[in-house]
């Protein structure tokens, strides 16, 4: 090749000094470990023939899975050669777009909102759209709930669905054996998911982080276990039932009205119809999602949000200057909690029934996939990545290897875009003349 | 009395394969300062291929059974220290200069991906193994017999050989002694010469051993094992490690029977269903009380 055609080669050609050596026998030990790994896992399976525990081969299986390692690898390692300049980027995933966002942060979200707010009376929107959209929005609650703890104080909490399991149980509770309401329930349910959290957090938070993760762990499993086998309180594996849902200023949602109660649509003069109780918890859990916004979004500007976002960077620095990280990481942790509880107390009323089911790790770990591919301390990443969680199980042939996908991609992000989907980990307050990283 | 000796029998064989997971914390929590959350995924994946390798060898007529336990012991070793290597490779290598919290979430994405990886390809159901040793000795008669059985014994031996030959290579050959550099200062180690990267892998392919020997004892010792098995065994392992000093290898053994006991007593003498919420309380209480556990040090943060 002359020197010519090298400046005229398109400039994703390789560098001259390109190692193919190197670059296969890379390939190669990869596909080796892919092949150690596959062999006892993928090529062979244990089944069960008439009660005779036995063996089943798939050679064929990972014969594909060494050829796509060698060849991925291969592929990995022309495109990083062909591209030496670029390798140091550390923005989002989707780049433009987390541009975009943040430019107009203020206008996307009032879009959003207004999006949501009329997401009802849209022509293509039926009972299941607006089904999945109040999942969404329980997920999106319990994403900014965890935010809090993960995305502002930087706190691992992998138990997070104990305290939405304490939530909706102390609101199924309270409910069925003192007869109160969802909005009289709602801030008990908070309350002891709080008390839950500080009760918790105290002996842990004194420690360094990483106890925090497996504690949390732990609490998520015992949690469990107490829901399952405190029959007395919690009615054990077959749940509690019949819980009330919420009304709106004391109108009921239901064909008939209780004696002494009127129906929502004998107030207003209107026919019967069920979809009027999925449209009023529609707008439930729309509303307690955005105050949870507003609160959090109002917390982080607060002297207290700010330690926990200093803290976050640099612990040592904030002891140095007087915060007590104990307390200021017991806040966020206790607020995190509410947050959850307030979720777990919607779920609760909108399913009318709960069980232990509900409540399992791969729970927790949902909702912390929502936060780490949103972007730690992002709003608005956690409202994409929840769309994202919740909707690609719809695709049926996605839902069995939802978990495993969460998974890896846990890994990925972190490997590749620490940030997020959209990253924006930037503290919210900065020193005059500082700028934005 | 004959009752507590039982189950002082059992708490002492179970807390061993604790022991042995615990050490793959320990070890880890010591070289790198993370917890490694994937690895009682890697002590389930030792389970499985001991599974599959049994199953193969009795394929294969192997039937006299000291040399199928012997085969299946290095063969789960072999595979499982692959696994071990690969996780590190993959999940934790590229991490080491990111942010605190990132090897962390890695490390519970990685965790997530390996319980649902064997629950896709091996089925969700709970896979059952014919007793392979069967028999024992009777230490006591009357009306509650003590029996400890062969398999017990098994257990006990082969965790005190490893215990043994593990204790010899951390304090005297080359590769403890870079190991132990590596827990003190890697920058320094690095410095004068020690291979750190090649040092943090071998520590995870030690640990990763020790969890497919723990994986195939506990296939043996209860027969059955399902795709789960590795979370709530990680948990207690962590506990392990905690109660004896996170860092400390005789503490997490220590420590691994310690949890094995209380669990064996608890459930004896008080309620099976709680026997691992007893395991969580101990780890609050030692957390609170010492959180250096029985032989570790004391924390010390440095800027």
């Amino acid at each position: 090749m002359t020197a010519e055609a090298g400046v005229a080669a398109p400039h994703r050609a390789l560098p001259k000094s390109f190692a193919w050596g190197a670059l296969v026998k890379d390939a190669a030990i990869g596909a080796a470990v892919a092949l150690v790994l596959a062999v006892p896992l993928v090529g062979f399976r244990v089944v069960e023939i008439n009660g005779d525990v036995t063996l089943t081969t798939r050679f064929t299986w990972v014969g594909i899975g060494v050829v796509s390692v060698f060849v991925g690898r291969l592929a990995l390692g022309l495109w990083r050669g062909s591209r030496p300049a670029e390798r140091k980027r550390s923005g989002a995933l989707v780049a433009p777009l987390s541009r975009f966002g943040r430019r107009h942060a203020t206008g996307v979200a009032w879009a959003g909102i207004g999006f949501a707010a009329i997401l009802q009376f849209l022509p293509f929107t039926t009972r299941g759209t607006v089904d999945l959209a109040t999942e969404i929005l329980t997920y999106v609650m319990l994403g900014w709930g965890l935010n809090v703890v993960v995305g502002l104080a930087g706190l691992l909490d992998l138990g997070y669905v104990a305290f939405y399991a304490v939530g909706a149980y102390s609101f199924a509770i309270t409910a069925t054996t003192f007869g109160l309401s969802f909005w009289e329930a709602l801030p008990i349910a908070g309350l002891l998911s709080a008390l839950a959290g500080i009760l918790l957090g105290f002996p842990v938070l004194r420690l360094r982080g990483d106890y925090l993760a497996i504690v949390t762990l732990g609490f998520g499993e015992i949690i469990h276990i107490l829901l399952q086998n405190w029959t007395s309180l919690t009615g054990g594996p077959n749940g509690i039932g019949n819980i009330p849902r919420p009304g709106l200023f004391g109108l009921v949602f239901a064909a008939s009205a209780p004696p002494g109660e009127t129906t929502f649509h004998q107030f207003f003069g209107l026919d019967f119809s069920p979809s009027q109780r999925i449209d009023f918890l529609y707008y439930v859990v729309l509303a307690l999602a955005l105050i949870v916004n507003l609160f959090t979004l109002r917390l982080r500007r607060l002297p207290i949000g700010r330690a926990w976002e200093a803290l976050r960077e640099d612990e040592i620095a904030c002891r140095a200057l007087g915060i007590n990280p104990t307390n200021v990481k017991l806040s966020a942790f206790a607020i995190g909690a509410m947050l959850g509880g307030f979720a777990g107390a919607f779920f609760a009323t909108r399913q009318g029934f709960i069980s232990p089911e509900s409540f399992t790790f791969v729970e927790s770990a949902t909702i912390l996939a929502i936060v780490v591919l949103g972007g730690m301390g992002s709003q608005m990443g956690v409202v994409l990545a929840a769309m994202v969680l919740v909707l690609l199980p719809e695709l049926r042939f996605l839902a069995e290897y939802r978990m495993l996908i969460f998974g890896a991609a846990m890994v990925l992000i972190m490997i590749w875009r620490p940030g997020g989907l959209l990253s924006h980990r930037a503290p919210t307050i900065l020193l005059h003349g500082a700028r934005r990283p | 009395m004959n009752y507590l000796l039982q189950q002082l029998v059992n708490g002492v064989s179970l807390g061993a394969i604790y022991g042995l997971i615990a050490i793959g914390y320990t070890m880890v929590y010591g070289i790198i300062g993370m917890i490694n959350f994937a690895h009682g995924e890697i002590y389930m994946i030792g389970a499985f291929v001991s599974l599959i390798a049994f199953l193969a060898l009795g394929v294969a007529g192997v039937t006299y059974v000291p040399l199928a336990l012997l085969l299946v012991l290095v063969i789960a070793m072999i595979f499982t220290a692959v696994y071990g290597w690969a996780v590190e490779r993959i999940a934790y290598r590229p991490l080491r200069s990111s942010f605190r919290l990132a090897p962390l979430i890695s490390a519970i994405g990685m965790s997530i991906f390996l319980q649902n990886y064997v629950q896709l390809l091996q089925g969700a159901r709970v896979k059952a193994l014919q007793p392979v040793v069967e028999g024992g000795i009777t230490l006591a008669t009357g009306d509650f017999p003590v029996r400890v059985s062969f398999l017990q014994i098994f257990i006990l031996a082969i965790t005190f050989v490893l215990m043994a030959g593990f204790s010899y290579v951390i304090a005297a050959t080359p590769l403890g002694r870079a190991q132990r550099a590596v827990e003190q200062d890697a920058t320094m180690a690095a410095l004068l010469g020690v291979d750190v990267d090649r040092t943090i892998s071998l520590t995870f392919v030690i640990g990763a051993v020790l969890a497919a020997v723990a994986g195939m004892m506990v296939l043996l010792y209860y027969g059955v094992i399902d795709f789960y098995i590795g979370f709530e065994a990680g948990i207690k392992a962590f506990t392990a490690a905690v109660l004896g000093g996170i860092g400390s290898l005789a503490g997490a053994m220590l420590g691994g029977l310690l949890i094995g006991l209380i669990e064996a007593l608890w459930s004896g003498y008080a309620s099976v269903e709680y026997k691992d919420v007893m395991v969580f309380v101990v780890l609050i209480l030692v957390l609170i009380f010492r959180p250096s556990g029985l032989f570790g040090r004391p924390e010390v943060e440095k800027v």
